[in-house]
């Protein structure tokens, strides 16, 4: 079917250029699409447009766990306006499953369902109520199965299996089919440390299911080309995995799905699984027409996996003198029906489950199961936060039966450089634990009955309950709680993680220029920016462009696991450098013979000059580039190489690099109405070196409100009886809003990791953790309560559940 | 049904609307302004605020016949909007149906060819921005950027009512408007600049 050349949709993403004198590393440089994105004119996917397009529905298991004994689409195929539905047999290849690690996932249900809200039919329409109406004739007939919900539940001897027959390189070692995979550590001897232990204390937490609740919905354009292929527009975090996961279900050679990122509104982690891709991608193929896809708020929360709900088990002892001997933990992280990110999220559980604490007796470990909840995988923190909450509610119950004082306790057995983690990788760069903690404590605290210190009398706004005006400080006490944490930063675990960059450096009336061409999803967190920052500094250039992300250039990995400035930052370093290398060849070749220093000294490029390390200029880069043809270059980058964790032992060097914050959190507590105010979240976090401190402190702010959020109102309820999800939508799942979120004070240490580049340290998931059990701790010391819940609900706090 | 109101200060017509369809969906699908952000469509995330005769509504629970024969101001118009403000005091010539950029706005077929412009963010280099837009920038206050038209367009109203407001005024003010990414410190931040910067600008 041949058809005329479309043309290119509005909301196309194009080049950014930003000039700047100064804005190298190290610079607070505002973001270069700042001005776009205050106008209205920055095109996130949602908005992408054409002419002729139709608009993609799906159509969701309204139940859990079922067999499908019918479908019957024709009276939503007779509708008006409706140009195509398509159920699981109209798939076009053999490839019919998707999934990170493991391709579990139907991309539309195969005569079983296996959670709420699963794909089971796709509809394309004229108008999107069209498609929605159209969706709701299709006729399912569900005959449902026994529900799998809980530990309980998945391993009982006659479970039903959630994946009969699997054969993934998980399935080999796992004691149980419902099982996606388990990882022990095993180190030292419990049994004989045990005995030292003058104190001992055991717990049991629960931690909710998080939304990543990003703002932007799951949307995208698909475009029919004239090859045969298809043009997408998405919102991801990795457009190489998505096209991975995408082309063989739709039975096209990756180079006939080019993907370009469209603008993303936020991601956290729920934007790393497929969404709406091989949907709009199918719609598009079927009607030869472009498919638009939005997902609705409703929608958004089926349309992505979830951070898991954990169930951890604890026991530490310490000594007399406050000496920590052993630890003992068992985590039970709900992957729900399909695989997603799980197996990652249990190494990650599991190596980071003793925290940043020196413990040589451990014997830790972590699962995931498989259920009939929604699927859960990456989100902000990824496993290290829900350890988090548990092992330091831990160091307060230790240090409170020790009556020491609960910082202190820590800063004693504080990890730092040198230090062996459970799985024997030796600590090998600045690990300031004891010192982040110290940062906090020292801090001033705000003014006791700070309601009243606004002006006269009390200013409601500043009290729990806020504007519902419930009390003017009676009943009100206040607690401090401090907590810290650790996280790895890259793909762990043997992954062959890497980034690309491709940079071009060229003369342009009169002036070198460069441009940053890399397929970096830049999902808020100030890629972009840095990476023009970093071109400045290597090049010597003001004008830097920023070419859009697609798959015309190689892998920049995912944009999570506090990986981009170390890993794509770390590429655009590094082919600027070959780039810098190729100027100095054309200037030595042309002007070798000129200066000595040519071949002797150190040479850079400043200020649009090539100048030795001593200062003295040798050459304009204009001049030297001047009847040559752009420089332009694509390299690869790698961090060094990480080993699997011995699937017995635990042991084994599975991570990149480490990184910390800690968090003192001030609440005050109504303890009639059960009401919180959390009056002020300090934190300190060592970043190894802020390219951007503007960009550095939002981070750390947004993370440590992501905290917040799961400490006092976020979860995804899940009815246990139907696993039902009960409450998606944001009148019913809460995030914080601007009156929920206290002032956020931030110190930065920029302490040098010698391994990674410029001595950075990955930062964006590490206040996420440390900032939960904060504000915890400091509800427990208001209140007395022993809350080994995530969220702290009223009635948690006044006995009436 | 047609509607027909002003946007931006243009007087606009829309076609074959479905009498369900939003304000936010004929501004965004029919109209070629995707500026408004489609965050929650249930009037929870302010992500879609609008000025509709000069009150700051969420667009997505404003049904399009509503608007008929009134003034809507967008985040696409809002420099303009604060610039004619400037020029004739309090409540600009848009919310009040007068010829506010009459010059200005785009037409129909130039909004659907829209495309993202590339721009200078540290200079603002051909981009005219209104007082709070620019202070979103400096402040840091813009990380996805999803929420910020709307909280531009209901920080803007605040300072027009307030131009002095306390840091709890700010907090009331835009408890309306969620945002994920930033921990909302640097939206305080930009809202005391943009406060601080009108100041001294009297």
């Amino acid at each position: 079917m041949a058809q005329n050349t479309r043309t290119v949709p509005a909301g196309t993403p194009t080049n950014v250029t930003q000039k700047h004198n100064k804005g190298g590393i190290g610079e607070s440089t505002l973001r270069p699409d700042g001005t776009l994105k205050v106008t209205g004119e920055f095109a996130y996917s949602s908005d992408m447009w054409h002419e002729d397009m139709l608009w993609g529905q799906t159509l969701r298991s309204t139940v859990a766990h079922a067999e499908i004994a019918s479908i019957d689409i024709s009276e939503a195929l007779a509708m008006p306006g409706v140009y195509s539905v398509l159920t699981y047999d109209d798939l076009p290849a053999a490839m019919k499953n998707y999934g990170l690690e493991i391709q579990d996932t139907p991309v539309l249900a195969n005569g079983r369902v296996r959670h709420h809200g699963e794909p089971v039919a796709l509809v394309a329409a004229d108008h999107p109520e069209t498609a929605r109406r159209a969706a709701a004739k299709i006729k399912i007939d569900y005959r449902e199965l026994p529900l799998v919900t809980d530990e309980a539940s998945a391993l009982a001897p006659d479970a039903p299996l959630i994946h009969p027959g699997r054969d993934d390189h998980h399935s080999g070692h796992v004691p149980h089919p419902n099982i996606v995979h388990r990882q022990p550590i095993i180190r030292g001897n419990v049994e004989e440390a045990r005995k030292r232990a003058d104190v001992i204390v055991e717990g049991e937490y629960t931690f909710g299911m998080q939304d990543q609740a990003f703002l932007g919905p799951e949307s995208g354009l698909a475009v029919p080309s004239e090859d045969g292929g298809v043009d997408l527009y998405v919102a991801t975090q990795w457009l190489h995995s998505d096209l991975k996961q995408i082309a063989p279900v739709l039975g096209l050679p990756e180079e006939k799905v080019r993907m370009t990122l469209s603008g993303v509104g936020g991601a956290f982690g729920g934007r790393e699984d497929i969404s709406m891709q091989i949907h709009a991608c199918l719609l598009a193929l079927a009607t030869n027409k472009p498919v638009k896809i939005v997902y609705n708020r409703f929608e958004s929360f089926f349309g992505h996996v979830h951070r898991h709900p954990a169930k951890l088990y604890y026991e530490h002892g310490a000594t007399k003198d406050g000496k920590l001997t052993h630890m003992k933990c068992k985590i039970v992280l709900d992957g729900g029906a399909y695989a997603s990110a799980s197996p990652a999220v249990v190494g990650n559980a599991s190596s980071l489950s003793v925290g940043p604490y020196v413990l040589e007796d451990v014997d830790i470990e972590a699962i995931a199961l498989y259920t009939n909840n929604p699927p859960c995988g990456a989100m902000r923190g990824f496993g290290a936060v829900q350890a988090c909450f548990a092992y330091e509610a831990q160091m307060d119950k230790l240090a409170a039966k020790l009556g020491m004082d609960p910082v202190e306790f820590r800063q004693l057995n504080a990890m730092e450089m040198g230090t062996i983690m459970p799985t024997g990788q030796v600590v090998d760069s600045p690990a300031p634990v004891a010192e982040l903690l110290r940062r906090v404590k020292s801090r001033p605290l705000p003014p006791e009955r700070q309601w009243e210190s606004a002006g006269e009398g009390a200013d409601v706004r500043a009290l729990p309950g806020g504007l519902s005006n419930t009390t003017h400080g009676e009943g009100v006490v206040r607690g401090v709680g401090y907590a810290v944490g650790i996280k790895n930063v890259g793909f762990s675990e043997g992954f062959d993680d890497y980034s690309t960059a491709r940079v071009r450096l060229e003369v342009i009336n009169g002036e070198p220029v460069a441009m940053v061409h890399t397929a970096m999803a830049e999902v808020g967190q100030g890629g972009v920016t840095v990476h023009a920052q970093i071109a400045r500094t290597e090049l010597g250039v003001t004008q830097v462009t920023i070419h859009p992300a697609d798959t015309q250039v190689g892998s920049a990995g995912s944009t999570s696991a506090s990986r981009q400035t170390y890993m794509t930052g770390g590429a655009v370093k590094n082919t600027c450098e070959a780039v810098r290398e190729a100027v100095l060849e054309i200037g030595r070749r042309k002007n070798g013979s000129y200066h000595p220093a040519w071949a002797t000294a150190e040479l850079l490029l400043e200020g649009g000059k090539i100048v030795t390390d001593g200062g003295e200029v040798l050459a304009d880069i204009a001049d030297v580039l001047e009847g040559e043809d752009a420089i332009d270059l694509e390299l690869e980058f790698r961090h060094r190489p990480t080993v699997a964790f011995d699937l017995k032992t635990g042991q084994g060097d599975g991570h990149v690099q480490y990184t910390f914050a800690a968090h003192r959190a001030v609440v005050e507590v109504d303890t009639e109405l059960g009401l919180v105010k959390v009056v002020e979240l300090a934190t300190a976090q060592d970043v190894g070196k802020a390219l951007n401190m503007l960009s550095v402190v939002g981070q750390i702010q947004g993370g440590t409100t992501q905290g917040l959020g799961v400490a006092i109102m976020e979860e995804i309820i899940v009815d246990p009886k139907t696993a039902k999800v009960r409450n998606p939508s944001f009148t019913d799942y809460l995030i914080p809003t601007i009156l929920d979120t206290p002032t956020i004070p931030v110190d930065v240490l920029e302490l040098a990791d010698p391994n990674a580049p410029y001595g950075l340290r990955g930062m964006g998931e590490a206040p996420t953790l440390s900032s939960t059990p904060a504000v915890l701790a400091a509800i427990r010391a208001a209140t007395g309560l022993e809350l080994n819940k995530t969220p702290i609900r009223p009635e948690a706090l006044t006995g009436t559940l | 049904m047609r509607v027909n109101f002003t946007v931006n200060g243009r007087q606009q017509e829309a076609d074959d609307v479905w009498e369900g369809e939003s304000l936010l969906y004929v501004l965004r699908e029919r109209l070629g302004l995707p500026g408004s952000k489609n965050a929650c469509e249930q009037g929870e995330c302010g992500s879609c605020t609008v000025r509709l005769d000069g009150v700051p509504v969420c667009s997505c629970l404003v049904a399009a016949g509503q608007v008929e024969g009134r003034d809507v101001v967008t985040v696409e118009g809002l420099a303009e909007f604060a610039k004619q403000r400037e020029q004739h005091g309090h409540g600009g010539a848009c919310g009040t149906g007068g010829g506010c950029g009459s010059e200005g706005g785009v037409t129909l077929d130039a909004a659907k060819q829209w495309q993202a412009k590339p721009a200078d963010s540290q200079t603002g280099e051909g981009v005219e921005l209104s007082n709070i837009q620019q202070a979103f920038i400096d402040a840091g206050a813009v990380q996805c950027g999803f929420c910020t038209p709307g909280l531009l367009v209901q920080a803007d109203a605040l300072l027009e009512e307030n131009s002095s407001p306390s840091d709890q005024d700010i907090r009331e003010a835009l408890s309306g408007n969620l945002c994920r990414c930033t921990g909302y410190e640097k939206i305080l931040d930009a809202v005391r600049l943009a406060a601080a910067r009108q100041g001294e600008a009297v």
